[in-house]
């Protein structure tokens, strides 16, 4: 039998933590929906329609916008959806 | 009576190899006999001297602690610190230091000593791995009947290709190839914006085969990578090919030996391979940026392995591209570039500057879409036969790249969606008369490649801008 070999671990070491999901929302009416652009082409496009669709059955919409698709959230806008949001969609693709 | 090592008294680290330990060998009994507590401790022979109580430091480790460099080493512990130290044989000092006055009467009053085993090439290292604190890096011990390589791709620590066991000995050699200290943190490395030590970089930079030499190299590759201009996030996460280019200037690129010359952006040179290796392995591993994760990339490209070249600067007719970013020409430095790979210009009869420059441009002009302008920068590598003709006609690079330029303003009829039976363009919303094909600064150009060739090469820049990626160009330090 050989020796074992022994390696430092190469990567960050942290392990991702588990979290409970948010609660389903039990309605739309009177909820407050975030329809995240990420400033990919046509995300626009797509947020208007669900807009529409939210906004028919009583959902109170909050438009919110990336400056780029290319680089993450900054902290004040990630902020921004934790408080003015109960749940939020993300247009992600072009 | 030998006392513990670091009770008060005196230490001696002696080696049965050493004529001069041999040669102490009655001041050790002279001072045994005295009132003084004494530890001897040996470093090859556990019986040594013979007669005396002795401590067994074959494993170094208390020479290893005490940062021993040659035998015999006198110590003196007062309250459990060292207040003295002597090397070698020195009459009056060790008197001194013993305090007895007839020490050692009968041997000559100085000899040299010799050098402690716990220096030894090779052991040095090992000692620091087993004893050292430096090393922070959680320590994972494979099964004994385990694949070693196996269980690293099993980890999913590779690009998929092997790499080199990151043993503690192996990362400490790493970590002598610069100055800075392994805890700092050179970059938040993307996606997952982790702390990315020196030390954890040398883990990387070992697995992708560096040399220590090697790692200033790294760090700043890594450091220019995550600058904010460049958007390594993005970079990564886009789901176009490109990745991050590594081009390297001054005199580092041959201290380390890298490639500039024949086969300058192909495989076989060690630096050029494993450098570029070095920085995806650290994105990939401490950033958490793998292939179909975060990395969403359609197709990729074989640059994403490793993607690192020097600039051919001494047969250049040209300032060098860091000296045209503003560092002198005996700096060392990287410039990091979002590309794809290269594609190669094929142009033999061209002997005017002119017809040279018609033929770049008309290959330029397809950098991801003849149709697609300003939003893509690229690197022109001018090989040094296509070289030859500017130099001879006296064209300056900065003259070549005006040339260029001039022959890519593209009239917006050649642009517009439909254009040339072709949907793709650019929208209304961007019309103008013309427009283009690159930002002002964004044609790099640099010289590589062998002797022979008419050929030059192009490697397309990803989306450019606040959007996308800035060149970043950083100083190499040691």
């Amino acid at each position: 039998m050989s020796p074992s070999m022994t390696v430092l671990d190469p990567t960050d070491e942290s392990r991702p933590t588990a979290r409970q999901r948010a609660p389903r929302l039990d309605a739309l009416a009177g909820r407050r929906i975030g329809l995240l652009d990420i400033s990919k082409a046509r995300g626009d496009v797509f947020l208007d329609r669900l807009a529409e669709h939210l906004g028919e059955r009583g959902a109170h919409i909050e438009r919110l916008r990336k400056p780029t698709f290319s680089r993450p959230a900054p902290a004040d806008l990630r902020q921004e959806i934790a408080t003015r949001c109960d749940a939020v969609i993300e247009a992600l693709a072009d | 009576m030998s006392s513990h090592p670091l009770a008060d008294g005196l230490i001696a680290i002696v080696k049965k190899a050493c004529p001069t330990c041999e040669l102490v060998v009655p001041v050790l009994e002279q001072l045994a006999r005295a009132d003084i507590p004494l530890a001897v401790w040996c470093q090859d022979e556990p019986n040594f001297p013979p007669g005396l109580d002795v401590y067994d430091d074959r494993e170094l480790e208390t020479s290893y602690r005490f940062g021993i460099q040659t035998v015999p080493t006198l110590l003196r512990i007062d309250q459990e610190r060292e207040v003295a130290r002597l090397e070698g044989w020195l009459r009056t000092d060790w008197q001194q230091l013993s305090g007895i006055d007839d020490l050692g009467l009968g041997l000559p009053p100085q000899r040299p000593g010799c050098g402690s085993l716990s220096v030894e090439p090779g052991r040095a290292e090992r000692l620091e791995a087993r004893y050292g604190d430096r090393l922070k890096a959680r320590r994972i011990e494979f099964g004994t009947q385990e694949d070693d390589h196996e269980a690293l791709f099993e980890r999913g620590w590779t690009d998929g290709l092997p790499v080199v066991p990151p043993t503690p000995e192996r990362v400490v050699r790493m970590l002598a190839g610069t100055d800075r200290p392994s805890d700092e943190v050179v970059a938040q490395i993307p996606p997952n914006l982790a702390p990315g030590t020196v030390e954890k970089i040398a883990i990387n930079a070992v697995m992708a085969g560096c040399k220590p030499e090697y790692l200033p190299v790294v760090l700043a590759a890594v450091e220019a990578a995550c600058q904010d201009a460049f958007g390594l996030h993005g970079l990564l996460a886009t789901t176009l090919s490109h990745g991050p280019v590594v081009v390297v200037n001054g005199p580092i690129a041959g201290r380390i030996e890298m490639n500039s010359g024949l086969n300058a952006l192909g495989q076989g040179n060690r630096a050029n391979a494993t450098i570029g290796r070095a920085l995806q392995l650290v994105v990939r591993n401490v950033g958490g940026g793998r292939p179909g994760e975060v990395d969403r990339a359609c197709l990729g490209s074989p640059g994403k392995i490793s993607f690192c070249f020097a600039e051919n600067e001494a047969d250049s007719p040209w300032e060098s591209l860091a000296v045209e970013r503003g560092f002198a020409a005996d700096v060392s430095t990287v410039t990091l570039f979002g590309g794809e790979a290269p594609r190669v210009i094929v142009d033999q009869l061209s002997r005017t500057p002119v017809s040279l420059a018609n033929s770049f441009a008309a290959c330029l002009r397809t950098v991801c879409h003849p149709k697609l302008p300003i939003v893509f920068d690229t690197i022109l590598v001018v090989s040094p036969e296509h070289a030859r003709v500017f130099r001879d006609a006296e064209w300056s690079k900065a003259h070549l790249r005006k040339e260029l330029i001039g022959r890519l303003m593209l009239p917006w009829e050649e642009l517009e969606r439909g254009a040339g039976g072709i949907a793709e363009g650019v929208p209304e919303s961007m019309r103008q008369p013309v427009i283009p094909k690159f930002r002002p600064k964004g044609l790099l150009i640099v010289h590589a490649g062998g002797p022979a060739g008419l050929f030059s090469a192009i490697i397309g820049g990803w989306v450019n801008g606040d959007t996308g990626t800035q060149p970043v160009t950083v100083e190499v330090r040691s």
